[in-house]
């Protein structure tokens, strides 16, 4: 764990496409989009309030990704091989490369927060806020174990638009620019299955209302399942190395 | 004559070469296809509603209005893509081993640059025929599908010299990847993805200047409203700016690196 959240340290330099692309995601999407609030049934008035939540999501995705991105470049020149054979188990290994991710995101989500609240976002309350964080975080595990796994299977850097893109899609193919009901066409629905919608609603209910267990616990069980699963799919990749 | 003919067969060889490795190597190929891709099918589903606002230009849909900026996008990422490539020959030493080569110098960027526009056409060609499978409609018709992919590809040549220029000043691809996430600032502060009047300020204000705005534009204007020569001359002024922009700094460039050795 330690030795991932190190490379913040010796390498800031790749930390800030992680941090500058949401930000930028978040300005230009407000910017651009800012007049859908106009549209009846819009949840808010403030499209950056709306959409602060779903940039918390995007960097906290895309420093997870970016974990199996550096897996991937250790695998590559070998290093990996020399950690595998390291008396610790290979959970605590897993555990360790996912935990720091979720140490990291907290550099975007951070820097997200600041600049959100200087342009005017709801503030959603000390417990709204800390839920948004929390589960940011999480995500951002969960992101890390999608990474690994994909980095255990290809072995390859070349693998890393895979792992964003799967990132990508899976925070924005939710209702991430607007309600679920202004939605149009295959998104609608797909948001409607996709559990990361769950999740996007329990971040984003502080910052439009008020925070609930109805809105809570289901983004709570969406993204236990998720980091579940995909824990478990990296750590079986894990077992297969020199199986 | 045949000094002309040897400089053809080079740009040639050198654009297959660049072809080729966009097509061997996914993280060439991922931001102009599959990112741009993605951000379309977001940006349709998610602010197709967009259409019932009062001051929305009449479009046949939302799908319609947003082609242009995915295209716009996907060009700007081929030249950024170019950019890192030509960035990355730098760094093996296979544009040392061109320069002692007997090829003109300008040969070896032009290479590269006929590479991105092939690509921008192949990327004009991937998102037009997306956009009829989803149901886009394209007012211009047969002329307006062509114009639309001869707009694409000069964009894509002229975002490849800006990248190109990086490359040639930094000599590093990771100072060209860098700058990724600029890409999306022009982008948003133009009108690629929403009306000039229905953007906030102060995003509406620069976007009335940003020469991506008059390419957008150039670009939308066949496929949802129909052929208009106003438009594609912005169009076609918005892409020479650019292009004289990055041709400039590309020969002032290769001329510094030329000079350092």
């Amino acid at each position: 764990m330690r030795k991932a959240t190190n490379e913040v340290v010796r390498v800031p330099g790749a930390a800030i496409p992680g941090i500058l692309a949401p930000t930028i995601f978040m300005l230009g999407l407000t910017s651009v989009f800012g007049k859908l609030t106009l549209l009846p049934g819009f949840a808010t008035d403030e499209y950056m309030t709306f959409i602060l939540p779903v940039s918390l999501m995007q960097g906290a995705g895309f420093t997870g990704a970016a974990t199996g991105v550096n897996l991937a470049r250790d695998i590559e020149l070998g290093w990996f091989d020399r950690l595998i054979l390291a008396p610790p188990p290979r959970w605590v290994l897993l555990t360790g490369t996912v935990l720091s991710a979720s140490l990291r995101a907290l550099m975007p989500i951070t820097v997200l927060l600041i600049v959100g609240f200087a342009f005017g976002v709801n503030f959603p309350g000390v417990g709204g806020l800390a839920l948004a964080v929390l589960l940011s975080c999480a995500f951002a595990a969960t992101a890390a174990s999608w990474g690994v796994m994909l980095a255990l299977r290809f072995k390859t850097q070349s693998a890393a638009p895979l792992m964003q893109a799967g990132i990508f899609m899976a925070v924005l193919f939710t209702a991430s620019y607007a309600p679920l009901e202004l939605l149009t066409g295959w998104l609608h629905d797909v948001a409607e299955i996709n559990p990361v919608t769950q999740i996007i609603d329990a971040v984003r209910q502080g910052f439009i209302g008020n925070v609930t267990w109805g809105d809570t616990l289901p983004g709570l069980a969406a993204l236990a399942g998720l980091l579940g699963l995909l824990y478990g799919l990296a750590l079986r990749g894990l077992h297969r190395v020199g199986a | 004559m045949s000094g002309l003919a040897a400089d053809l067969r080079v740009i040639a060889a050198l654009g297959r070469r660049a072809v080729n490795q966009a097509f061997r190597r996914p993280q060439f190929l991922a931001p102009i296809v599959v990112f741009p891709t993605l951000f379309l099918a977001v940006n349709t589903g998610g602010a197709g509603r967009a259409i019932d606002l009062p001051s929305f230009p009449h479009v046949h849909g939302f799908l319609d209005f947003q082609l242009a900026g995915s295209m716009v996008q996907s060009t700007m990422l081929a030249g950024v893509s170019a950019g890192i490539s030509l960035a990355l020959d730098i760094e093996i030493g296979f544009i040392d081993r061109l320069i002692a080569a007997p090829v003109r110098r300008s040969v070896i960027v032009l290479g590269r640059l006929v590479a991105t526009m092939v690509l921008g056409a192949l990327s004009a060609l991937w998102f037009l025929t997306v956009g009829l499978i989803f149901g886009a409609h394209i007012q211009g018709g047969v002329p307006g599908f062509l114009l639309v992919v001869l707009l694409v590809a000069l964009c894509a040549a002229a975002f490849g010299s800006v990248g190109a220029a990086l490359a040639l000043k930094s000599g590093k691809a990771s100072v060209v990847q860098g700058i990724f996430p600029l890409v999306f600032v022009v982008l948003f502060l133009s009108s690629a993805y929403f009306p000039r009047d229905l953007l906030l300020q102060p995003a509406e204000t620069i976007a009335q200047w940003n020469p991506m705005s008059f390419i957008a534009e150039g670009i939308r204007e066949p496929i949802a409203f129909g052929m208009d020569t106003g438009h594609t001359l912005k169009a076609l002024l918005g892409i020479g700016i650019v292009g004289a922009i990055g041709a400039a700094l590309s020969s002032w460039a290769l001329r510094a690196r030329l000079r350092s050795g």
